[in-house]
């Protein structure tokens, strides 16, 4: 059996509002297992009908990138204008490009 | 992302604190100043997670004690149809006291710790719950005036610099407006009613007004906490500010109520644009503050009663989970 002073695990909600969109993280809540996480996520965060799919993730699965390293994780992107299509000049005579 | 739970890539972060704090601080009030947004991992001043902590929680704790006053008239609705509303709003009010929570955790606290300091009496919550409810119409007068003071003090903490907290007021503002409406037209209902109807409706503005005011917190000149909250923007407009917005706007719907708001110092100042008001007792505020309210024993009990009775509930949570793991394994190996 459990220790039940221990905190139930923390998981991440994410909802699709209607098919056709991503699902979107909304906030966090704390359940036992995933099925409590998706029945209490969907009393939480669908009590207006805010989706039609739900997405439980617990939090300790997630790998995150650290801001305190942003500047040089994403850096590379920076100077890379070219891969923008803006960065080629094109003649306004032509068309459809 | 949202949560200190993956902790595991942030251990570069100390070398931060061997860097210069002046300019780590300096940098992050400029990124304050550009209206960007603070996120959970961020680097952020010890003071500004510490009031940030101390404001979200004492927040969500005021959601949840809030549910009680109403709760005492869930069996005791006038129809079914108020009923169910009244059921709608009090489990709207757990939501918010759970989106807040779940931001007070980003900041590195435990949801068990807030919990505790809360059933322990050692946090605060908002003055106005620990007055009682006695009728009916304290219910319409609670939507109406207590969450109307809500909503104002809550808009503008959808802009708030922290991230997870002004995620959190957005998705709470969306909700509010059904809980003021429903209390207005409750009001509405009792002043277009029989004369004790009416009586009953007066007797509950008489009663929720004065501690509405207060709700807003200590004038300017007393608040001190102020000055700082709207450097970091975590606040953007002063407490008396948000009052005199409160006062303007609802005292109009007073009056189309026909009900009289207990000031006999109010009037509309043409000059200034606005309703000038009589003094507030602000010692009552303080006695409530102090826990010497009419009601925060009774809260506080409830909250006790609450946690000690659903234990059962919890414990049996943990055990289904915990087998339905341990057969997984067994059935996996």
């Amino acid at each position: 059996m459990t220790d039940s002073t221990k905190e139930w695990p923390l998981y991440e909600i994410f909802i699709r509002a209607k098919s056709g969109l991503d699902h979107k993280h909304v906030g966090s809540l704390h359940a036992t297992d995933a099925r409590m996480a998706l029945e209490h996520a969907r009393d939480l965060y669908t009590r207006r009908q805010e989706g039609v799919s739900i997405w439980a993730v617990r939090s300790a699965d997630i790998v995150a990138s650290d801001p305190a390293d942003a500047d040089a994780f994403f850096e590379p992107a920076r100077d890379k204008v070219y891969r923008h299509p803006t960065f080629y000049e094109i003649p306004d005579e032509v068309k459809t490009l | 992302m949202y949560t200190q739970g993956f902790d595991s890539l942030g251990k570069d972060c100390l070398r931060d604190e061997a860097q210069d704090a002046a300019a780590l601080e300096s940098r992050f009030q400029s990124r304050v100043d550009a209206e960007e947004k603070i996120e959970a991992k961020d680097w952020m001043p010890e003071a500004y997670r510490r009031t940030l902590i101390r404001q979200i929680s004492q927040h969500a704790h005021s959601e949840i004690v809030g549910m009680l006053p109403e709760g005492n008239w869930i069996t005791r609705a006038p129809s079914l149809l108020r009923k169910a509303i009244l059921i709608a709003k009090v489990q709207d009010e757990g939501g918010h006291g759970a989106y807040l929570y779940s931001a007070t955790e980003t900041l590195g606290v435990s949801r068990d710790q807030l919990v505790e300091q809360l059933l322990e009496g050692k946090a605060k919550y908002s003055s106005i719950f620990n007055y009682p409810t006695p009728t009916w119409a304290d219910v319409g007068a609670i939507g109406w005036l207590v969450d109307g003071a809500a909503i104002m003090n809550q808009i503008p903490l959808c802009r708030c610099s922290y991230g997870p907290y002004a995620r959190a007021m957005v998705r709470i503002c969306k909700e509010e407006s059904f809980h003021q409406r429903q209390g207005y037209e409750i009001m509405l209902r009792l002043a277009r009613g029989t004369d004790s109807q009416r009586a009953m409706a007066q007797a509950a503005l008489d009663r929720w007004w004065w501690p509405s005011l207060m709700m807003f917190g200590p004038s300017d000149s007393e608040s001190r906490h102020s000055a700082q909250s709207m450097r970091w923007k975590i606040k953007r407009f002063s407490n008396d500010e948000l009052r005199q917005k409160f006062v303007d706007t609802t005292v109009p719907q007073a009056d189309f109520l026909g009900l009289k708001v207990p000031d006999p110092e109010l009037r509309w100042d043409d000059n200034a644009g606005h309703y000038r008001f009589g003094p507030i007792d602000w010692n009552e505020f303080e006695q409530v503050l102090q826990g010497h309210g009419p009601c925060n024993r009774e809260r506080l009990e409830a909250r006790r009663r609450a946690q000690d009775e659903g234990r059962w509930v919890r414990d049996a949570a943990s055990a289904w989970a915990a087998k339905r793991e341990a057969e997984g394994k067994t059935r996996a190996a």
